[in-house]
C-alpha cells in the first residue's frame, strides 16, 4: 500500500524509453520513501512483458491484456486504471508526458480530484510546512516543473490528496538498470470487469506511426542550428560536418519554426532534452527554454557571430564567427587529421 | 441535419513570450497584469476548427465560454468578430487561484447550466501553464469523450464525428460520437482573420458590468440590440460548491518559485582563423571528445 506507481506505455510489445526513464527515477525515489514500485502496463500481446520491467526493480506489475486495448484509446485505459488505483491507493504516480499520458493522466486527475503537475523536469521529496495551518508535511513529492513559458522554474506540491499525479518528459530522467536479475511479481487485471460499451465511442479508424528517424536523445555529438544558421540550404554545412564526426545534427526552436530543420530535431523545452559529450551550437542565441535541453552536455562549442549571445555563457568555446566560414575549416581539419 | 451547438473554451493569457521581472506575485500566482493579454494561441485554432464545423453543418451556432477577470470578455469580442455567435464570461473573485483541478470544475459547471451541447473544442494547452489539463478534465467531469491533440474536425456524419490527430510519431483519425470534447494542436490551420462586417457589428458588444461603466451615448444601444450583450455568470449563476473553486478547490500548491539560473562556464574565445580553429580540433582529437 502507498507505493509509487508508473504507467508505462507501450508501443508494439516494446515499453516506451519514457517509461522506462520514469521507472528509473521511481526507483530511487522508492528507496527513499522506502516503499515498492508498482506499474502498469495496458495493451494487448503482453506474455513476457514483465521481463523487460523487472530489471528497473519493479516490485509489482499489473497487466491488462486484452485485445481492445491497443491501440490506446482514452477511456477503456483511464476507467481500468482508475479502478486499479482506487484500490491500491498508492501515493504517487507518474505518466510520460507525451501525447498519451498528457490525454490520460489528466482525465483521471480529474475523476480521482487529485492534484497533477505536467512536464516536471525534476523530481524530489521533501517536506513542507503550512504557516496558515500549522501543518507539517513530510515525504511529499516535489514536482519541479518550467512554468511561465520557461522563465522561471516552480515547486509543485500536493499536500492533503492522494495520489500525487504528475508527468515527465521524455529524455529528461536518465534510463538505468536497476538490476539485472531483479526479480518482482505479476498481477493480472481483469480488464473485462471493468470495461463497458460505453468505453468505445471513441473509434480509431487509421493510424500510421512512424518509427523515429533520428535519435538525437542519445548521440554522443550534436550538431545543433538555430535561426542564425539562414536558411535551410544552409544547414545542408550542419549535416556535413556531422557525418565527418558522426553525430545528429539538431535544432532549435526558432530553427524548426522557420523550417529550417524538422520539427523531431528540436532541442529544448518543447523539443527533447540532450546531454551529449559535445553539443555544437551554430547560430543559436540561446533562450531559456533551449539552455535548459542541452546545459547538461559535457562540452559546449558556440559558432556565433555575436560575441554576447546568451548561449556563450554556457559555453566552453566561443567561435566568434560565420558558420559558412568556420564550419568548412572544421570539416577540413578533421578529415585530414582523424585516423 | 440540424445545426449543432458548439462550445468554445477560449483563454485570455498573459503573453508569456515576452515575460518581464515583475510578472509573478510572492505567492508564486501570476501577476497577469504586468503583461499583455491576448487571445490563447491555441485556442484560436480551436475556434477556426469551431467555424468550419459551423461552415459544414448550416445553423450551427458558436459559442465561446471564457473563465478570467473582467477584461477577458477581450476574449469573446474577438471570437464575435470572427465569426462566433455570443459568448459567456464566467468571472468571480472565486475563481482566482483556481489550478487546473478547480478550473475544470466552474467550466464544467457552466457547460452543464448551458445544457444542450454537440462538440466542445478547446484548445490543447495555453500557453501560460502549458499543462494541456483542462481540456480532458472537463470531458471527464462532464462524463464525455475526448479527443485531444486535433488537427482537423474531417467530417460530421450525423451523430459521428471523424477526426484528424497529430500525436508525436504519426497521426490517427478517429470517429467520435457526439457530444465529445476536442482539444486542437498548433499544427491545425490558423484561426481565419476577424471579418470586418463583424467588426462593425459587435464592437460596442459588452458584459453587464462593461456595460455600467460605458458612456451614455450607446445606452440606448444595448435596448435596441440585444445581441451585444455579453452574458456574465458568476458562481451565484452555476451551480457548484465554493469549496471546490479558488485556492481551496486546488489540489497543486506552488512550494517555490526560482529564476532560472544555469551555471556560467568560463568561456575560451576564439577567432575564425584557420590556426585557431584548427588547435581545438586537434585539443578535440587528442582528449577524444571527437574521432
Amino acid at each position: 500500500m502507498n507505493n509509487i506507481f508508473v504507467y508505462c506505455e507501450i508501443e508494439e510489445a516494446v515499453i516506451a524509453d519514457v517509461s522506462l526513464e520514469l521507472l528509473t527515477k521511481a526507483r530511487s525515489l522508492a528507496n527513499q520513501l522506502k516503499c515498492k514500485l508498482e506499474c502498469v502496463v495496458l495493451g494487448s500481446g503482453l506474455k513476457d512483458v514483465e521481463k523487460q520491467l523487472f530489471p528497473y526493480g519493479v516490485d509489482v506489475v499489473h497487466i491488462g491484456d486484452d485485445k481492445r486495448l491497443s491501440p490506446y484509446l482514452t477511456l477503456p485505459h483511464s476507467n481500468i486504471l482508475q479502478h486499479v488505483l482506487k484500490e491500491e491507493k498508492p501515493q504517487i504516480v507518474l505518466f510520460g508526458a507525451t501525447s498519451l499520458g498528457r490525454d490520460l493522466a489528466p482525465r483521471i486527475a480529474s475523476a480521482l480530484k487529485v492534484g497533477l503537475t505536467a512536464d516536471c523536469t525534476s523530481l524530489e521529496i521533501g517536506s513542507h510546512s503550512d504557516k496558515k495551518t500549522n501543518t507539517e508535511y513530510e515525504n511529499l513529492l516535489y514536482q519541479i516543473r518550467p512554468a511561465f513559458g520557461g522563465n522561471i522554474v516552480a515547486t509543485i506540491i500536493n499536500p492533503d490528496t492522494r495520489p500525487q499525479l504528475a508527468t515527465v518528459r521524455e529524455g529528461v530522467m536518465k534510463k538505468e538498470i536497476f538490476k539485472d536479475s531483479y526479480k518482482g511479481e505479476v498481477k493480472t487485471i481483469d480488464v473485462a470487469k471493468y470495461l463497458n460499451d460505453a468505453d468505445f465511442v471513441v473509434k480509431i479508424i487509421e493510424r500510421h506511426m512512424e518509427n523515429r528517424k533520428v535519435n538525437i536523445k542519445n548521440a554522443g555529438i550534436i550538431v545543433a542550428g538555430g535561426y542564425g544558421v539562414g536558411s535551410k540550404a544552409n544547414f545542408k554545412l550542419l549535416y556535413d560536418l556531422a557525418d565527418v564526426l558522426g553525430a545528429e545534427v539538431g535544432g532549435s526552436r526558432a530553427a524548426v519554426d522557420a523550417g529550417f530543420v524538422e520539427h523531431e530535431r528540436q532541442i529544448g523545452q518543447t523539443g527533447v532534452t540532450v546531454r551529449p559529450k559535445l553539443y555544437i551550437a551554430v547560430g543559436i542565441s540561446g533562450q531559456i527554454q533551449h539552455r535548459a535541453g542541452m546545459a547538461d552536455s559535457a562540452m559546449v562549442i558556440s559558432v556565433n557571430t555575436d560575441r554576447m549571445a546568451p548561449i556563450n555563457q554556457i559555453a566552453d568555446y566561443v567561435i566568434v564567427g560565420d558558420a559558412a566560414d568556420v564550419l568548412p575549416k572544421m570539416i577540413k581539419y578533421y578529415k585530414k587529421n582523424s585516423k | 441535419m440540424k445545426g449543432l451547438k458548439i462550445i468554445v473554451l477560449a483563454k485570455q493569457v498573459p503573453d508569456t513570450r515576452n515575460v518581464g521581472k515583475d510578472a509573478m506575485k510572492a505567492d508564486g500566482t501570476v501577476n497577469r497584469a504586468a503583461l499583455e493579454a491576448i487571445f490563447n494561441p491555441e485556442d484560436l485554432n480551436a475556434l477556426e476548427q469551431a467555424l468550419r464545423v459551423k461552415d459544414m453543418v448550416d445553423g450551427s451556432t458558436i459559442t465561446i465560454l471564457t473563465m478570467g477577470p473582467g477584461r477577458a470578455a477581450e476574449v469573446i469580442r474577438e471570437g464575435l468578430y470572427r465569426g462566433a455567435d455570443n459568448g459567456y464570461l464566467l468571472t468571480d473573485r472565486k475563481f482566482a487561484g483556481s489550478d487546473t483541478l478547480a478550473t475544470s470544475y466552474a467550466i464544467s459547471q457552466a457547460i452543464r447550466k448551458m445544457k444542450n451541447f454537440d462538440i466542445v473544442f478547446a484548445g490543447r494547452q495555453a500557453i501560460d501553464g502549458d499543462t494541456a489539463q483542462v481540456g480532458p478534465q472537463v470531458a471527464e467531469k462532464l462524463g464525455i469523450p475526448q479527443v485531444t491533440y486535433a488537427e482537423e474536425v474531417v467530417e460530421i456524419k450525423g451523430k459521428e464525428v471523424i477526426i484528424k490527430r497529430r500525436l508525436e510519431r504519426g497521426v490517427e483519425l478517429v470517429s467520435a460520437t457526439r457530444p465529445v470534447l476536442i482539444t486542437v494542436h498548433s499544427s491545425a490551420p490558423d484561426c481565419r482573420p476577424r471579418n470586418a462586417k463583424l467588426v462593425m457589428k459587435y464592437k460596442h458588444a459588452r458584459t453587464l458590468t462593461e456595460q455600467q461603466d460605458a458612456s451614455e451615448d450607446y445606452l440606448d444601444l444595448y435596448q435596441t440590440r440585444p445581441y451585444l450583450k455579453i452574458d456574465e455568470w458568476s458562481t451565484a449563476d452555476i451551480e457548484v460548491d465554493d469549496e471546490a473553486l479558488g485556492l481551496s478547490g486546488s489540489p497543486t500548491k506552488v512550494k517555490k518559485i526560482e529564476n532560472v539560473v544555469f551555471k556560467a562556464k568560463e568561456s575560451k574565445v576564439l577567432s575564425p582563423s584557420e590556426i585557431e580553429i584548427d588547435e581545438l580540433m586537434r585539443e578535440l582529437i587528442e582528449n577524444h571528445t571527437i574521432g
